[in-house]
């Protein structure tokens, strides 16, 4: 008699309620990707503007000479721009290959053959991306308004700019849910990542190139509609309070994006699928 | 031989086809299904029922078998018909039927940058184990599937038959009630092929793992499956037991002749037998019970049945019905 065996055997424990594999393939795309030491290092580069902000801070709070330098809503509009930059590369890197590797692999078959939605499906490679882009916008912009608070040892600035927190947080969460839904939708369009990545910075470039040649025809900037970079900078300038930086009207700029959210779910919706129809 | 062949196997094919309601512990039923591809229907008002236990989903490539692997899977919708999985309808419940499948598609599909663990753990956690369960079950099936020395190397460097292999074990990870395995054995070497349909022998008859196994090769199915279905071109031609698809017995022996074949066909069928092809030259004649004779008596009629012809017996060998002869007889293949 076998001391184990190593035969087939019939499962006797639990098996949960479908609904919460997205939360498996959030949790497995993200180790995934941190174990990339490349990736890590870039994680770790986008934090070093909000070192350099908290050392702003800092010397603005302990150094009265230094109070020109102090933060106002702006700065922290500021650093959101200054974060979109890394935002940009990290799209690429932890997005481009989210749905195309799946795609190369075949993988979406076994994925569709298991108890998940495509929704469930999609939700998980949104949780990836939006998790990493939410770690390098919204967790530093809010604990910078937190250490200014401690820092300046009052009250006073949270009481002033109280809407900050609620700023910070709805433009972080409309930046990171363009950025994902739109890389998303292109990764799904192919199976190769690096065309991915590169279509979609092609993308962005090319519709901010065609927003400048029709600035400089136009001679102003009404047509900014067109470039979802300038669209996101429009909107929130006006969730910060500060006047638009460009002429078309700021709601026209949201109508853009959300047309973009809109365009890009239903490009998942056609090609996340268990088998592909071509007819 | 071709022309007379086909004429032959157009004939007078019949072949034992059980009601839905005959059936017993059903685990799929499709009832009148179509489903398209644009504008192609690959399935065809389709009604079949799989039965508990082994059954094989036999036909050429192109007969609709995948589609319907995939219908049932939720992955098409059909244009019309009604699908039920373990007692559940497919277009209602396909979360809760697909809880309790397994799947092993036929393409090469696995998901990149993982380990054999990993990946039939996550599986495993795809389908609801919780992870440590997932971990556990993923070092069983992995050894029980042959692969328990690989189970660490990355998937990428996999060989076809490992890739066949691991794709059975995330389909066995959750312990389903069902397995559509999807032609198994493609690009495994002999040996490979023979552990392969070992295994899923073993699922079916001592594990007592329901499972629809789609092939195009007849042996595979012969050797796993106690039923089988036919398709072709879009249509059920054929289901039933295979032992009663192989016909009520009689005696079948294979002839190869040199000369005018249509004639000596046409004589052999004049004479009540039956007679398809298989390869180039090489020809199955059927003696029916009632007309076999034992003791060479087959023989020497066939025999001379050929010198009335005309016609040079250069080989003649007894053979036993096989699958293949009730396949090649449903699908109409004896007229290639």
């Amino acid at each position: 008699m076998p001391i184990h065996d190593q035969s087939y055997r019939r499962y006797a424990g639990s098996k949960e309620a479908p609904g919460r594999a997205w939360s498996v393939i959030a949790y497995a795309g993200i180790r995934g990707m941190i174990r990339r030491r490349i990736f890590l290092a870039l994680l770790f580069a986008s934090w070093i503007p909000f070192i350099v902000y908290t050392v702003r801070i800092y010397f603005a709070a302990n150094y009265p000479q230094l109070s020109p330098i102090a933060m106002t809503a702006e700065s922290f509009r500021g650093f959101l721009g200054v974060q979109s930059i890394f935002l940009f590369f990290v799209t690429i890197w932890a997005g481009a290959g989210l749905i195309a590797n799946d795609r190369r692999a075949n993988a979406l078959q076994i994925y569709l053959s298991k108890p998940l939605m495509r929704a469930e499906y999609i939700a998980g490679k949104f949780a990836v991306l939006a998790a990493f882009l939410l770690v390098m916008t919204w967790v530093p912009g809010i604990l910078l308004v937190i250490l200014q608070i401690v820092f300046s040892g009052s009250f006073t600035f949270a009481r002033q700019n109280l809407f900050l927190f609620p700023a910070i947080t709805v433009a972080s969460f409309l930046t990171v849910i363009v950025a994902s839904f739109a890389m998303l939708a292109l990764s799904s369009l192919s199976k190769s990542s690096r065309y991915v990545g590169i279509l979609y910075a092609g993308v962005m470039f090319f519709s901010e190139a065609i927003f400048g040649v029709l600035r400089l025809i136009l001679g102003g900037t009404g047509a900014s509609w067109i470039s979802p970079p300038a669209n996101l900078a429009q909107v929130i300038d006006v969730i910060f309070r500060l006047r638009p930086r460009y002429e078309t009207p700021w709601l026209v700029s949201l109508l853009a994006l959300a047309g973009l959210v809109v365009v890009s779910i239903s490009v998942l919706e056609r090609r996340v699928r268990g088998v592909e129809v071509v007819t | 031989m071709c022309s007379a062949s086909a004429e032959l196997c157009d004939s007078t094919v019949v072949f034992p086809f059980i009601p839905l309601n005959q059936m017993t512990d059903s685990v799929v039923t499709l009832d009148n299904v179509t489903v398209s591809y644009g504008k192609n229907a690959a399935l065809r008002d389709v009604s079949a029922t799989f039965g508990s236990g082994a059954v094989g989903l036999l036909g050429p490539n192109g007969a609709g078998k995948s589609t319907m692997l995939k219908a049932l899977l939720g992955f098409l919708k059909p244009d019309r018909g009604r699908m039920q999985v373990l007692g559940l309808d497919v277009a209602q419940k396909p979360l809760e039927i697909r809880a309790r499948l397994g799947y092993m598609p036929e393409s090469d599909s696995h998901i990149p940058g993982m380990n054999a663990v990993t990946f039939v753990a996550y599986c495993g956690q795809l389908a609801g184990l919780p992870f440590s369960d997932a971990m556990q079950r993923a070092h069983e099936v992995l050894y029980y599937v042959g692969l328990g020395e690989a189970r660490y190397r990355n998937l990428e460097t996999y060989s076809t038959g490992m890739k066949q292999r691991i794709k059975l074990a995330q389909a066995l990870v959750h312990d389903p009630d069902l397995l559509f395995l999807d032609e198994p054995t493609n690009g495994m070497d002999p040996k490979g092929r023979d552990e392969m349909l070992e295994l899923i022998r073993d699922l079916g008859h001592n594990k007592r793992v329901n499972l629809i196994l789609s092939s195009h090769l007849l042996p595979d199915v012969e050797f796993t499956c106690d039923r089988v279905v036919v398709m072709d071109k879009g249509n059920v031609v054929a289901q039933g037991p295979i032992g009663e698809l192989k016909g009520p017995g009689g005696r079948v022996f294979e002839v190869r002749v040199k000369g005018a074949l249509d004639g000596f066909v046409a004589a052999l069928k004049e004479s009540g037998m039956d007679v398809h092809s298989t390869d180039e030259d090489v020809m199955r004649v059927f003696v029916p019970t009632d007309r076999s004779h034992a003791g060479g008596t087959d023989q020497q009629a066939i025999f001379a049945i050929a010198a009335r012809q005309r016609v040079q017996v250069r080989h003649l060998r007894p053979s036993v019905p096989t699958l293949e002869d009730a396949f090649a007889k449903a699908v109409g293949e004896a007229a290639d």
